[in-house]
């Protein structure tokens, strides 16, 4: 008899407002007892939704029956036959779109936490597996990896287990990509990514860091060094900026740049020389999870106070539900309808303040939703030392500007065979936000499969 | 890692350091830019390609002790090794079809000026250095700068080497003597590069100066080091770091550059290093 409970088992946290002034992860984890519980509200339903909402199709319900009989390494090795960073998508993937969105218990109540689960098992199996991953036999076919991102590591995985020689090519000195210098340590900690990663080495991908392809070296070279293709997986770019008077102010940063300084480069800890402004009063703009990463770290960091500055409403933010929960929870203030049209220095050239405007929201436009439209003579200003720009980025330039032959969108993404992901050369394969522009970890993963599987179909009669 | 294989003092505070990096040297060209981190708690910083050797696998990189990194950077010796250090990061200067150049390095930026003028003389091109310094101690790479150069003018602002003055003077006088430049590069403190520039805008010269905003990836992610360029946001790292110094916004880069003033003092007090001696 399935457990009826309307409602997920609660996840442990720390409390909001210990956990808004360090960087120790907010959501525990569920013990064996909660996960078996939570397991037990599967249905074990016959057409199985939530698999189908699955960017890497994991088998959801039979790892979920497997928790529920405390069997917790076969579920892991369930979820590991078709997801190679489960530790990380349990933790940062949007189930609320993905597979809990398809829930049938969630029609009624809430559905059944798969992403908790999914979390639980890769932790149980980090903290109680001595088990190391064993290198296949090589099948002798060398294939580049560019970037050691979500989208690289998922396809590095995926071809190592069968048998091709994987080099991984990344160009900061960790691995790990918007893993390491996007996400925060609290949402995700770094040793989880550093485990991850070497399950990857394990299995015989080599990772060489401090390699930037396109400038160290360039696609070509790769193919004259014995690689029979290449996996790019480089990333978003550069950030965008909103184009207003006072975006070049001290105090002013890119999210990208916020979040490198705190999470890549550790600023939040003493005994790490990389610099941050001492804020009291921040703005964050925009309403994706990187302007609630931003948001949480700048708390985190010492700001009294934060808010979110987000040009539509509350209902159409692109975060998860989750995150935009948990900074609300830690104090951020949102304010929705609200957008920026200058900001204001003080005599030295700091932020001291931003002007906004309110807006209301009009008519659907191409995305679908709801078209925000000034309201006039609403301006009004906000006291703020720092202003934080987490409204996109645009692809980075780096190899589509050295390689021949690879075809980019007008917005500069490579354009891809989208069941393939092979790019306009033949050969060459890229996922992730190189070809979508900034989208989400697990999207990128689900890429990375798929080019996995082409290349092993390219290179399986050569 | 990637060892220190040769070090030299070229004045109180500026070092030469010869780092074994195979992969970097193999394609580095004049006007880019290395980012080093010299262990694992150390910042990532930026530093311009001061020569390179595509065979013996080296880049030299020369830097001023100016704040916590350079300090730490500069307790190294040959044998040990830097922690990271990824490139050639930036687009080479352009020097393709310049028949006359002068070329002009102020203080420890006399150091990035080196292989521009180098590449320049050994394209064939007529080349003019102006070198500046403060006085007649920091006087670095006279010799260097002699052996690339048809003419090279060393300046002091005191007299106490060389021409007594700026740059500017010795650069606005050879213009005014008739010498026909198509290029002037200027590279040094963002002051003396926005003062060449003025100088050389009337004429109509083109004049490229080499920018040194605040880094972190220098690939092209951090957007940290966005400079206004003809009132446009250009990146240093993958769109520069060499730009028409007539279209520079230099005081927006000045102000910009003294981000972590107070923190990098603040540091200095508090490093590692003194922490480390005091132990």
């Amino acid at each position: 008899m399935p457990n009826m409970s309307l409602k997920k088992v609660p996840m442990p946290e720390q409390a909001a407002d210990v956990r808004n002034k360090n960087f120790e992860e907010v959501a525990k984890g569920y013990t064996a007892e909660m996960a078996v519980e939570e397991a037990t509200r599967c249905l074990n339903c016959k057409n199985k939704p939530c698999v189908g909402g699955c960017p890497v199709n994991v088998h959801i319900p039979d790892f979920i029956a497997k928790v529920a009989t405390g069997e917790f390494e076969e579920a892991y090795r369930i979820i590991t036959s078709t997801n190679g960073l489960p530790a990380v998508c349990g933790r940062v993937c949007p189930q609320e779109s993905q597979c809990e969105g398809k829930c049938v218990r969630g029609i009624k109540g809430e559905p059944v936490g798969i992403g908790r689960l999914e979390r639980f098992c890769a932790d149980y199996h980090m903290a109680n597996s001595s088990e190391k991953a064993e290198k296949p036999q090589s099948n002798g076919k060398k294939v580049a990896v560019v970037g050691a991102g979500p989208s690289g590591l998922t396809c590095a995985g995926d071809l190592a287990k069968k048998g091709y020689e994987v080099t991984v090519f990344e160009a900061f000195h960790t691995a790990g990509g918007v893993l390491v210098y996007g996400i925060p340590q609290f949402r995700l900690p770094k040793e989880i990514v550093a485990k991850e990663v070497k399950n990857l080495e394990d299995l015989g991908v080599e990772i060489k860091t401090n390699m930037i392809i396109g400038k160290t070296l360039s696609v070509d070279e790769l193919f004259e060094m014995g690689y029979k293709a290449v996996f790019i997986g480089s990333g978003a770019g550069l950030p965008s900026f909103m184009g207003i008077e006072g975006e070049d102010l001290i105090g002013v940063y890119s999210a990208n740049e916020y979040l490198t300084r705190t999470n890549l480069m550790k600023a939040y800890r003493d005994e790490y020389d990389t610099p941050i402004i001492k804020s009291k009063t921040v703005a964050v703009v925009g309403g994706g999870n990187v302007a609630m990463d931003a948001a949480r770290c700048a708390k985190r960091l010492g700001a009294e106070t934060v808010y979110i500055v987000y040009r539509r409403g509350l209902e159409e933010m692109p975060a998860r539900k989750e995150e935009i929960h948990h900074a609300m929870e830690e104090g951020v203030i949102f304010r929705n309808l609200n957008n920026p049209v200058k900001i204001i220095g003080d005599e030295n050239g700091r932020v001291k303040a931003m002007e906004c405007v309110e807006m209301e929201l009009g008519e659907p436009d191409d995305s679908g939703r709801r078209r925000p439209v000034v309201k006039e003579n609403s301006n009004f200003t906000l006291d703020v030392d720092t202003v934080i720009m987490a409204i996109g980025t645009s692809p980075n330039p780096l190899i589509r500007s050295t390689t021949k032959g690879l075809e980019t969108n007008r917005r500069g993404c490579l354009v891809v065979n989208e069941e393939t992901m092979q790019t306009t050369r033949e050969g060459v394969y890229a996922g992730g936000d190189a070809v979508t522009g900034a989208a989400t970890v697990i999207l990128a993963m689900g890429a990375g499969k798929q080019a996995a599987k082409a290349i092993d179909e390219y290179l399986g009669d050569k | 890692m990637y060892k220190i294989v040769k070090k030299r003092q070229l004045n109180e505070n500026v070092v030469l350091m010869e780092i074994e990096a195979p992969f970097v040297a193999k394609k580095a060209l004049a006007g880019q830019f290395i980012i080093l981190r010299v262990d694992e708690y150390g910042e990532r910083i930026p530093l311009t390609v001061a020569d390179y050797d595509h065979e013996k696998g080296t880049v030299t990189i020369i830097f001023q002790i100016v704040g916590a990194t350079t300090k730490l950077l500069s307790t190294l010796n040959e044998g040990d090794c830097l922690k990271d250090f990824a490139g050639p990061l930036g687009k080479a200067t352009e020097l393709d079809g310049v028949k006359k150049a002068c070329v002009i390095g102020g203080g420890v930026g006399c150091a990035i000026a080196y292989p521009s003028a180098k590449a320049l003389f050994n394209n064939g091109a007529q080349v003019d250095v102006i070198a500046g310094f403060r006085n007649k101690d920091i006087v670095i790479l006279e010799e260097e700068f002699r052996a690339v150069s048809h003419n090279l003018y060393i300046t002091t602002d005191d007299g106490s080497y060389g021409e007594k003055g700026f740059v500017t003077d010795k650069l606005k006088a050879l213009i005014e003597a008739g010498n026909q430049y198509d290029l002037v590069l200027a590279i040094g403190p963002v002051p003396m590069m926005k003062f060449v520039s003025k100088t050389t805008e009337p004429y109509g010269i083109k004049t490229l100066v080499s920018l040194n905003p605040i880094m972190i990836d220098g690939s092209g992610m951090c957007g940290g080091c966005r400079v206004n360029v003809g009132g446009e946001i250009k990146f240093a790292c993958v769109d520069g770091p060499d730009f028409d110094g007539h279209q520079v916004n230099f005081d927006e880069l000045m102000r910009r550059n003294s981000a972590y003033k107070e923190q990098e003092a603040h540091s200095r007090e508090n490093c590692r290093l003194y922490r480390k001696e005091a132990e």
